[in-house]
């Protein structure tokens, strides 16, 4: 809880307390926490002296931010256009049977989240899966098992 | 860094890294945009690094790190200097011997060529790839020329002359009239006259002299990625832009609202900007004239909403991107209450090269209402995938079949989507439509941001308008009746066509939710939502009734209505199909056709993938 504090107001004193800020302010949290800790986000309100009901709108209102904790390996599914009409469905589909879990959740032991996200802007590859910020192009339901099952062992490579 | 006071500094500047410079000197031009990088361009390019070192050629060669050349089909992409030898899909293992063979002594690496799919001809050069040779790249081919984390870069093409030019030459009201005379429309998607907008953004009182320039950088249409690479790889031509905008609207405080979801971007725009003031062309000021402009950047929160203006703003002041009604305009009252003028990225990157050319060389290019080229992202069902810059008016048909190189797998073209998810489909028939922001309006689409994904026999015209409706109920900021309840029913009712419980009445209720929904949205969002659903209506009507009535999905695609099946005089009985499928659902003996048991089937589709002898076929 006190290092939540302080880390906010370090946060909060580097936009030099403005309220205009707000978004910024969550975003800098959401990437040192990889959430919005309830704590960190009381913090915000009465450092900017901004009603709490305030700060919680923005944070339930944009995409990017995440009032859970989220898993330590992040993969994501595109369901951009180009992706969708290359067969990206059923690509999302098979990842969730395979990690056991549906879009936007965390596997029990917080391993992993599947996001979606709506275009990331290299469609030439789509299907694309990006597995903790490697992206893997051409996907096909087929592929899926594989490439999860190569992250692992790139995982246990490295000795994670 | 010493500021530049005067015009004549800048130009000095230019003259002395033309100087240093030596055209002759051999130089690896790399892109690094997005499409490149996840093919491992980064990859290559440390290995051409370690190369050029290894070769102690550090002197001689330089690597040049640059953003998006567009072709992303094909990537990795690079360009060798002075000979402009393009070679596509390199790897790292490729570098020494670019190194070695092309850069030192003048050879070919053959297998790194293009080679044209129709002549079966290869191609050494960039400007003979037919993907490049149709386009027209005023505003999106300094990319491959400049490193985008390098200010000088952008000086040795003119960069900052523009600015020189208005500052020193023009008064606001001729810049204004000058963008006026190009033609310039908005390229964000409203395709609004440019220079209406900052004539009204300067006329409207101020109490206090404040007006904001503002950069639309929140690319939310999925499919388009122009934005992206623009800012990722010529950061400066927009700020230069901004600058020109600025000085025209009299604005002191600029704001570039930039999606988080593109780091790379934020992080060489804010190389950009730091840049810019070290030489001291943001800031007090600019280059002696006595004109002040900063500008600071804003992260947008990853809603499709704050793409519009009034949505937009409010999440400039840390407010829920929700838009207000547009009875008083941003130009008037936007941004803290202030006149506020937006434009998209691609609009301000226009801006300097109207300045520098001139308005009646910029209003040559084009059709009657639409002006200049525009960026599209060619994606989907295309053999070349990428970004093209092609001048207004170029047929459908041009760039599908003679930039993009046709369908692939010999499949049957069938639409292509253009405006995102407020746009519309347009069919076949209708190849030969010249490309404006009035023809596609016409066609019952829209020019948006410039996204068109092309679409084969196999794409299911009722899903397509199922997925931009679930897009755009996922992303209504759920402020008015009709956008929030209206696209929840149109989605209700497509869910039920697509899983076979569609009714004979749908249609006509999809068509009158439509047409209620365009005429009582509070903003944009809602006003264009119904696009998709309307054109596939009006242009693919029989693929909706087959879906009603016939209980099927003509191209395959909607899982509920098709059956996976296997084919006996394909299936050679290898048991791949049934050691994937999860279900345990397909079973036989070896070297005999098997079976699926259509009960246990959740049609994934795995079997289909793994399936080597396309056995596997869907009914």
């Amino acid at each position: 809880m006190e290092t939540v504090l302080r880390k906010v107001a370090a946060i909060v004193s580097e936009y030099g307390g403005d309220r205009d800020s707000l978004i910024s302010i969550l975003q800098d949290i959401q990437s040192a926490y990889h959430y919005l800790p309830e704590d960190a986000l009381r913090a915000v309100a009465s450092q900017l002296d901004l009603p709490l009901i305030q700060v919680c709108g923005v944070a339930t209102f944009f995409k990017a931010f995440s009032l859970e904790p989220r898993g330590e390996h992040i993969v994501s599914v595109c369901l951009g256009t180009a992706c969708h009409v290359r067969g990206a469905p059923a690509v999302l589909d098979e990842v969730e049977r395979q990690l056991g879990i549906k879009a936007s959740e965390t596997t029990e032991d917080m391993q992993y989240s599947l996001e979606t996200v709506n275009c990331l802007g290299a469609c030439a590859l789509g299907p694309i899966v990006v597995v903790d910020g490697k992206y893997r192009g051409q996907m096909s339901p087929g592929k899926v098992k594989k490439a999860l099952r190569k992250q692992r062992k790139d995982l246990e490579g490295h000795g994670v | 860094m010493k500021k530049l006071r005067t015009p004549v500094e800048l130009r000095q500047l230019r003259a002395t890294i033309l100087s240093q410079r030596d055209p002759e000197k051999a130089c690896i031009s790399i892109c690094c945009g997005t499409g490149c990088r996840a093919y491992g361009a980064e990859d290559v390019a440390k290995a051409l690094k370690n190369q050029i070192r290894r070769q102690g050629l550090s002197k001689q060669v330089q690597l040049k790190v640059t953003g998006c050349h567009g072709f992303c089909e094909h990537g990795p992409l690079l360009v060798v200097y002075p000979g402009r030898i393009f070679y596509q899909r390199v790897t790292p293992n490729d570098a020494a011997e670019i190194i070695s063979e092309t850069v030192l002594n003048g050879n070919i690496v053959d297998r790194l060529l293009y080679v044209d799919p129709t002549s079966g001809e290869k191609t050494h050069f960039e400007g003979d790839v037919p993907f490049y040779k149709r386009q027209r790249r005023l505003i999106f081919g300094s990319n491959g020329l400049i490193d985008p984390t390098d200010i000088k870069d952008y000086f040795a093409i003119d960069g900052y002359s523009a600015v020189s030019k208005v500052l020193f030459e023009m008064q606001p009201e001729e810049a204004i009239a000058e963008i006026r005379k190009s033609g310039l429309r908005g390229r964000g998607g409203g395709g609004f006259p440019a220079a209406t907008k900052w004539e009204s953004c300067r006329k409207a009182p101020s109490f206090d002299g404040t007006r904001y320039v503002i950069c639309n950088a929140d690319e939310g249409d999925p499919g388009a990625y122009m934005d992206r690479s623009l800012l990722e790889g010529n950061p400066h031509s927009v700020i230069e832009g901004m600058i020109i905008g600025a000085y025209a609207i009299g604005s002191h405080n600029g704001y570039v609202y930039v999606r988080h979801e593109y780091p790379l971007a934020v992080t060489n725009l804010s190389i950009a900007l730091e840049q810019a003031r070290e030489y001291g062309l943001l800031g007090q000021d600019i280059l002696g004239s006595g004109f002040d402009f900063d500008i600071k950047i804003s992260r947008g929160g990853g809603a499709f909403i704050c793409g519009e203006s009034t949505a937009l703003m409010a999440s400039l002041e840390g407010k829920i991107g929700e838009p207000r009604p547009k009875h008083i305009h941003t130009v008037v009252s936007g941004l803290n209450g202030r006149p506020s003028n937006l434009n998209n990225v691609e609009t301000w990157a226009n801006v300097p090269l109207i300045i520098n050319r001139g308005a009646d060389w910029y209003s040559e290019i084009g059709t009657e209402g639409s002006k200049g080229t525009k960026i599209f992202s060619l994606v989907g069902k295309i053999n070349n995938t990428g970004l093209i810059e092609v001048p207004m008016g170029i047929t459908l048909r041009e760039i599908i079949y003679d930039i993009g190189g046709g369908i692939p797998n010999d499949r049957r073209f069938k639409a292509v989507q253009t405006g995102g998810p407020s746009g519309g489909c347009i069919p076949e028939s209708l190849i030969d439509l010249p490309v404006d922001f009035d023809k596609l309006t016409e066609a019952g689409s829209m020019m948006g941001s410039g996204g068109m994904i092309v679409m084969d026999e196999d794409t299911c015209m009722v899903d397509i308008a199922r997925y931009f409706v679930k897009f755009l109920t996922e992303e209504s900021c759920g402020k008015c009746v009709p956008c929030r309840e209206g696209l929840d029913r149109m989605l209700d009712i497509l869910t039920d066509i697509t899983e076979g419980r569609g009714k004979e009445e749908d249609i006509e209720l999809l068509e009158e939710l439509g047409w209620i929904i365009k005429e009582t949205s509070l903003c944009a969002l809602g006003g264009t939502a119904p696009n998709p659903v309307l054109s596939t209506i009006r242009y693919f009507r029989d693929e909706y009734e087959a879906h009603i009535r016939g209980k099927r999905c003509p191209a395959g695609v909607c899982k509920a209505l098709i059956t996976f099946i296997i084919n006996e005089e394909k299936c050679t009985g290898c048991g791949v199909c049934a050691r994937e499928c999860p279900q345990g659902a397909i079973s036989g003996k070896k070297k005999e056709p098997y079976n699926i048991n259509q009960e246990k089937c959740i049609k994934c589709g795995v079997c289909r993938d793994n399936c080597k002898f396309e056995a596997i076929t869907v009914s």
